[in-house]
């Protein structure tokens, strides 16, 4: 497995559950010693350079906890004492909506507070690297929103995101680069347009008509590949970027009226069925 | 060092935020040694008396046994909660050692342990028969010495404790036998051959005549090889338990 991640950008292992991505996030995190294979980290190895690494890099860890009893607040002093250099905590904790949890005790948190605090904790010394584990799972859809506007957030105050997920519509809104993990190896890596565009082409566009002359019109366009009917609506599949264009302007310009008018286009998930022969949720 | 010293603090706030733990740590020992002293601490007294005025040391020593097991049994159940929960995993990513975050909780027990002794001197202080002289202070730092030297056992329980549902019964099961080779309840002369060879291989025993002979006041120097059998035994646990530690 290799690869790099650039300053300022958010990037993504993905895969399913035990593909390995927990695994390489501890080895980078200096918590596990990899069996073979180099890590840098801001030029530091993870192990050997822990005690340096520690004051520039945040961590949050997968399905972690805290004591039962420990109120916020006493969690990010506590944590906030243990780095030569600080943020705000008040401030912090008022920027991830926790202000009025701060004598609260942590078995009292919700699912998202939790998180919120474990990213408190990954940023109260301002590191420049941010490593967050399967940071929404088990989160409502809410609370994982919020949370990504919190990890945008970072990349704003120009941190370095390393982060791990299965969900695919997490990274896709999130990441500016992912890579494809399955079996510890490493399947491809871009953006996710980029990803989706070199390895699901196919385009379709789903629309609705009572216009009989309509078929004769949509075989004539280049793009397209197949069409399929059932009753009124019409399922057209292609590839190339411009099949969507072309299906409108063939509409325009033969008058064809439609009631209904979507495209579908393919994203991370069709990505990794197609790279892996299997959905993710498998 | 400061680390240390907020993280132990810390620990003390959440620890007693836990009704519970509070009273099976403080209450229980306290109240075997009162109830105990109320049933025959008057007779005990007398015969103390009348022979020659030294203190019976076996209801202390028992309190304190109990005090320094529960200590032991409760840093096991913390460890094992702390690592199932990935509580463990999260502190050791932090600047904290992984000797701070351990040293810190032997600080809190040993803290509760010394706290739990006092309140049991205090309330148990017409018990202690009139004249007998009992070295407070002493027997104190013999009590935290010993739960101390205990604690190790905590460490390799705790390293091997699967779950911390097991945490428990697993501690009940190898500390409560070893009270009773301790010597406390008959003599370890009178034991089986077998007994007496786990009786000096266990540390309770040490234990045992270390807190009897300075409650009776007999001195540290009659006690030198009881603190060396217990740090060295001490020791050798912390080092095995450093091996095999697991922290998650």
């Amino acid at each position: 497995m290799s690869f790099d991640v650039e300053e300022g950008e958010i990037f993504g292992l993905i895969g399913p559950n035990g593909a390995g991505k927990t695994t390489t996030m501890e080895c980078v995190e200096g918590l596990r010693r990899p069996d073979r294979g180099t890590i840098s980290v801001l030029s530091l190895d993870p192990i050997r350079d822990a005690r340096a690494l520690q004051q520039k890099v945040g961590v949050q860890l997968q399905q972690a906890q805290l004591q039962k009893r420990i109120k916020v607040r006493e969690a990010v002093d506590l944590w906030a004492s243990l780095y030569p250099r600080a943020v705000d905590a008040d401030a912090l904790l008022e920027r991830l909506g926790l202000s009025d949890k701060r004598q609260a005790w942590f078995m009292t948190l919700s699912g998202g507070q939790k998180q919120r605090l474990f990213i408190a904790l990954a940023l109260i010394h301002d590191p420049d690297v941010v490593l967050l584990d399967e940071l929404t799972t088990g989160l409502d859809p809410q609370a994982r929103r919020a949370i990504w506007d919190l990890v945008r957030e970072m990349r704003t105050r120009g941190k370095t995101v390393l982060l791990t997920t299965h969900l695919m519509e997490e990274a896709e809104r999130l990441c500016d680069r992912v890579a494809i993990v399955e079996h510890g190896h490493i399947i491809d890596i871009g953006t996710p347009a980029g990803l989706v565009r070199r390895h699901c082409p196919g385009q379709t566009v789903v629309l609705e008509t009572t216009d009989a002359t309509a078929p004769g019109h949509f075989d004539a366009i280049p793009a397209v590949e197949s069409i399929a009917w059932l009753d009124s609506q019409c399922t057209i599949r292609g590839s190339g970027g411009d099949l969507v264009t072309q299906v409108i302007q063939c509409l325009a310009e033969h008058r064809i009226r439609v009631t209904n008018f979507k495209t579908e286009l393919p994203n991370l998930e069709d990505v990794f069925l197609t790279l892996t022969g299997h959905s993710i949720r498998e | 060092m400061r680390a240390l010293l907020r993280l132990t603090w810390l620990e003390i706030k959440i620890f007693v935020r836990e009704p519970m733990g509070v009273v099976g740590t403080m209450g229980i020992p306290v109240a075997v040694f009162l109830i105990a002293s109320r049933l025959v601490g008057p007779r005990v007294a007398r015969e103390a008396v009348q022979s020659g005025g030294a203190a019976t040391a076996m209801l202390p020593v028992l309190a304190s046994l109990l005090m320094a097991l529960s200590a032991v049994s409760s840093l096991v159940t913390i460890v094992s909660i702390y690592r199932e929960g990935g509580i463990l995993k999260r502190l050791r990513a932090t600047p904290l050692s992984p000797t701070v975050i351990l040293s810190a909780h032997v600080l809190v027990k040993l803290i509760f342990t010394v706290l739990t002794l006092a309140i049991m001197l205090i309330l148990g202080r017409r018990y202690i028969p009139p004249g007998a002289q009992v070295p407070v202070l002493s027997y104190g730092v013999a009590l935290t010495f010993t739960t101390w030297a205990i604690l190790s056992i905590g460490f390799l329980i705790a390293s091997i404790v699967p779950t911390a549902r097991f945490a428990q019964p697993l501690a009940a099961l190898i500390l409560y036998p070893m009270v009773a080779v301790s010597g406390l309840f008959f003599p370890v002369d009178v034991l089986p051959q077998w007994m007496r060879l786990a009786a000096r291989l266990l540390p309770l025993g040490y234990a045992v005549s270390l807190l009897d002979g300075i409650w009776r006041g007999e001195g540290w120097a009659a006690h030198l090889g009881d603190v060396a059998a217990l740090t060295l035994f001490f020791a050798v646990l912390t080092a095995v338990s450093s091996r095999v530690f697991r922290w998650e």
